[in-house]
């Protein structure tokens, strides 16, 4: 095992210093970063000046190993804009990211697991019909016209919701709707289709034969070992909703870490970027890692797997 | 457990259905929002017009210009008077205190100007400070502002971008404490701020009567950040925001007929333009033909465009700069829509059937799309490239482009010298490179005599219209609304002036 990890964490080093490259000379192919910061009735003068100032008059590479540099050490210097610390700044928007993204994966979780559950036990039904459309049509719908209709619908039609804001977790229903409905239809679909598979088992005939009634058998004996692929595409949904709602964060107006990338994108605010792409990165990684490590705890099989 | 179940549910949704407090004129709280995330609120390291906005309330200037009659008025000054072409006296009132309760002197000033203008302090728009000799102090409130040059625009950028500091505080925080805990003289003062997200700033009690940004009547302003238009309108709608501005035509068109909603279409300084690199630095390309030039300017139905696609506000203007601005002048050629004689003048120039050129623009697809329609009309086949403003400005300063449709806002300045010097002046952005206009601008840019400035102005915006330099297309209009309580004006240089804002 713990060699197994220690592949997996130097296999994750190495994606973090790929992404960061690509990201950093990505951030500069979109345009220079001192024209975005002079604003739009600079000289070319001033121009140069910001470039001249904030080192961006240097050779690309020597800019990254520059930043790589201080980066280990744990300075990722300060955003252009806000003059603060880029870390200091992802602090400050990182908890409402975090709590959408856990109350997403709690909802789509409860909402996924039941019915796939019911979609499987219900096999080739009404329900499981249903069930199948139901995912479907989340899977299909784009989160940022869900995201509008939701907010017209329960802001506007029938105002029982804030349509924007941080101020109570009544901000959080309708973003978390929004963000956990486009995550449902993986887990419906991937609960559905295991629990089938396990319920053929021969196990569960085993139990089934020895008079343990059905509902517990699902529960006790089936769902326990359907789990362990939801588990793990949960465990990445979840690094999704943490790096993906840059849609639903702009659009109810949530001050995560989604529209601090979204906005620092726009300014060009290179040390934000870098920063914020080398934490979705990391936060991807670890998830990963996580994602094998709670498989095998699940599944022993897969621990002596690796072992061997 | 059913039971249980069924009250957390009720309970649940009784929770969901009591709302949080409501801005607007019962408890004097004004929320306004726009899209934009707040940066640095230290003004001379932010290029964000909103930092502009609100700094307009935190800070206040030396003049203030009324942007009605364009007349310049005291602020932290008493009294003004230009000593000679290149200085200026300026009495400072004794009754100005900053929110740290210290009181304003003539050393705020002198250090203020002084360190702002000195290049190693990396001021991001050197432009505005660039002309500043040196600031002197001549009693403990009086000052003598000396310039390098006779400049005629010294009394726009008192009375603009340079906000007046605390010696004591600056000289503590720098540039990262004053962008986030800013201590100004202003109307208001910051009480909380979100980077990024909201601040709210509270009416300053101490605030000096008798000026011309006069007493505050809102007593704390909440400023939001909401990127998406459609949230917005849904919270103005619900009264929990109650002002927003620059909303497409067509949201503005539905939210004008709602109750409760006021809806002002209203002018701007800022004027949209086709570019053409006349100078050739792009590469030979008939746009160096003035025929070919003029033929375009007849083609585009810039009437049209700006009343259907700008806003009811937008008027087509014929000479490069606004009708607002001091020595902006009507008498120029004028190129009235008319394709037959665009046909006539491309067929003169040898393009009996048109030509084939990129159009490189970063703004309103719909308008483009417009001016691409009637360019084909007349034979000229135009392939639109869209990019942002930014990589845009800098392919033009770079010589790469033959035509640009671009937009100016003259850094909401009412006079001319914030808009034709940085397109006639040899500068990177001159894209024709005519050595005398640039003859007649420099040198009205340094003739304080002001009639004298005008009659320099008129002849370069002659030249520039005659030959088609600049295609100048129409001025601007920004949709606002607003809580139908709030009574707010607008101004032509997009800087909103809350302090002014009043309920019903």
């Amino acid at each position: 095992m713990l060699r197994y990890l220690t592949r997996k964490i130097g296999l994750g080093i190495g994606v973090l210093l790929c992404t960061s490259a690509i990201a950093f000379f990505l951030t500069f192919l979109v345009g220079d970063p001192a024209s975005r910061m002079a604003g739009e009735s600079a000289t070319a003068e001033e121009i140069a000046q910001v470039r001249q100032q904030y080192g961006f008059d240097q050779p690309l590479p020597i800019q990254y190993v520059r930043w790589l540099a201080q980066g280990i050490s744990g300075n990722f210097g300060d955003s252009l804009f806000l003059k603060i610390p880029v870390l200091q700044v992802i602090a400050e928007h990182m908890p409402v990211t975090l709590r959408l993204a856990s109350y997403s994966i709690f909802f789509s979780l409860i909402v996924g697991l039941a019915m796939g559950g019911i979609a499987a036990i219900r096999e080739g039904g009404l329900i499981d019909k249903l069930c199948l459309f139901i995912s479907l049509v989340a899977q299909a719908m784009p989160v940022f016209w869900f995201a509008l209709v939701i907010m017209v619908l329960f802001s506007f039609t029938w105002p029982v919701l804030p349509a924007s804001g941080t101020e109570s977790w009544r901000n959080f229903v309708l973003p978390t709707l929004a963000l956990g409905f486009n995550a449902m239809p993986a887990i419906i679909r991937l609960t559905r289709t295991s629990l089938i598979d396990v319920l053929k088992t021969d196990y569960i005939r085993t139990a089934r034969a020895k008079g343990i009634p059905f509902r517990r058998v699902v529960t006790k004996h089936a769902f326990v070992n359907a789990l362990n692929p939801v588990v793990s595409v949960s465990v990445v949904q979840f690094g999704y909703m943490l790096t993906g709602s840059i849609v639903v964060e702009m659009i109810f107006a949530l001050h995560g870490i989604g529209q601090l990338a979204w906005s620092s994108i726009q300014r060009g605010d290179v040390p934000m970027i870098q920063a914020i792409i080398l934490l979705f990165s990391v936060i991807y990684v670890m998830l990963g890692i996580l994602s094998d490590i709670v498989a095998a705890w699940l599944n022993p099989k897969l621990r002596t797997a690796v072992h061997a | 457990m059913k039971k249980k179940l069924q009250r957390l549910f009720v309970g649940l949704f009784c929770a969901m259905l009591c709302g949080t407090a409501l801005a607007s004129k019962k408890d004097n709280t004004l929320v306004i929002a726009w899209a934009r995330g707040l940066e640095s609120l230290d003004l001379y390291f932010s290029t964000a017009r909103e930092a502009i906005i609100i700094s307009r309330l935190l800070f206040d200037t030396l003049l203030d210009k009324d942007p009605k009659t364009g007349d310049f008025r005291p602020l932290l000054a008493r009294s003004f008077q230009v000593l000679d072409d290149k200085s200026i006296e300026l009495n400072l009132r004794d009754d100005v205190y900053f929110h740290d309760g210290s009181k304003m002197t003539a050393d705020d000033v002198v250090f203020t100007l002084n360190w702002v203008k000195q290049p190693e302090n990396k001021v991001i728009h050197q432009q505005n400070v660039s002309w500043i000799d040196w600031v002197e102090k001549v009693g403990d409130y009086r000052v003598v502002v000396h310039t390098k040059y006779p400049n005629p625009s010294a009394l726009d950028f008192l009375a603009g971008p340079l906000p007046i500091y605390s010696k004591k505080y600056y000289e503590k925080v720098g540039p990262a404490g004053m962008g986030i805990h800013p201590i100004g003289t202003g109307p208001y003062r910051l009480t909380e701020l979100r980077p990024g997200d909201s601040m709210v700033l509270e009416r300053n009690s101490q605030y000096f009567s008798g000026g011309p940004k006069g007493t505050p009547s809102v007593e704390r302003i909440t400023q939001r950040s909401i990127p998406e238009e459609n949230t917005q309108i849904i919270e103005l709608i619900n009264g929990k925001i109650d002002w927003i501005w620059k909303l497409s035509p067509d949201q503005a068109a539905r939210l004008k007929t709602r109750q409760g909603v006021t809806v002002i279409d209203a002018p701007t300084m800022r004027i949209g333009y086709l570019q053409f690199d006349v100078a050739g630095r792009s590469g030979p390309s008939p746009l160096q033909d003035l025929k070919v030039r003029k033929a375009i300017a007849h083609a585009i139905n810039r009437q049209g465009i700006a009343k259907r696609l700008m806003g009811s506000s937008a008027e087509v203007v014929h000479a490069f700069c606004h009708p607002t601005q001091f020595g902006c002048t009507n008498n120029v050629a004028k190129y009235d829509y008319d394709p037959a004689k665009a046909r006539e003048l491309l067929d003169q120039a040898g393009y009996p059937d048109g030509f084939s050129v990129k159009l490189y623009s970063y703004e309103n697809r719909r308008v483009i799309e417009a001016i691409l329609a009637d360019l084909a009309a007349v034979g000229i086949k135009a392939e639109p490239v869209i990019s942002s403003f930014e990589p845009l400005r800098d392919k033009v300063s770079a010589g790469e482009v033959p035509f640009t449709y671009m937009a100016w806002g003259s850094n909401s300045i009412a006079d001319v010298s914030a808009i034709v010097p940085h397109f006639f002046t040899g500068g990177s952005s001159d894209t024709v490179r005519d050595a005398q206009v640039a003859e007649l601008v420099r040198e009205a840019g340094s003739t304080m005599d002001k009639k004298k400035r005008t009659a320099l102005y008129e002849q370069a915006f002659q030249a520039i219209a005659d030959n088609v330099y600049m295609l100048p297309m129409y001025s601007f209009s920004i949709n606002y609304a607003m809580s139908a309580d709030l009574a707010f004006e607008p101004s032509t240089d997009e800087i909103p002036r809350f302090y002014k804002a009043q309920w019903k």
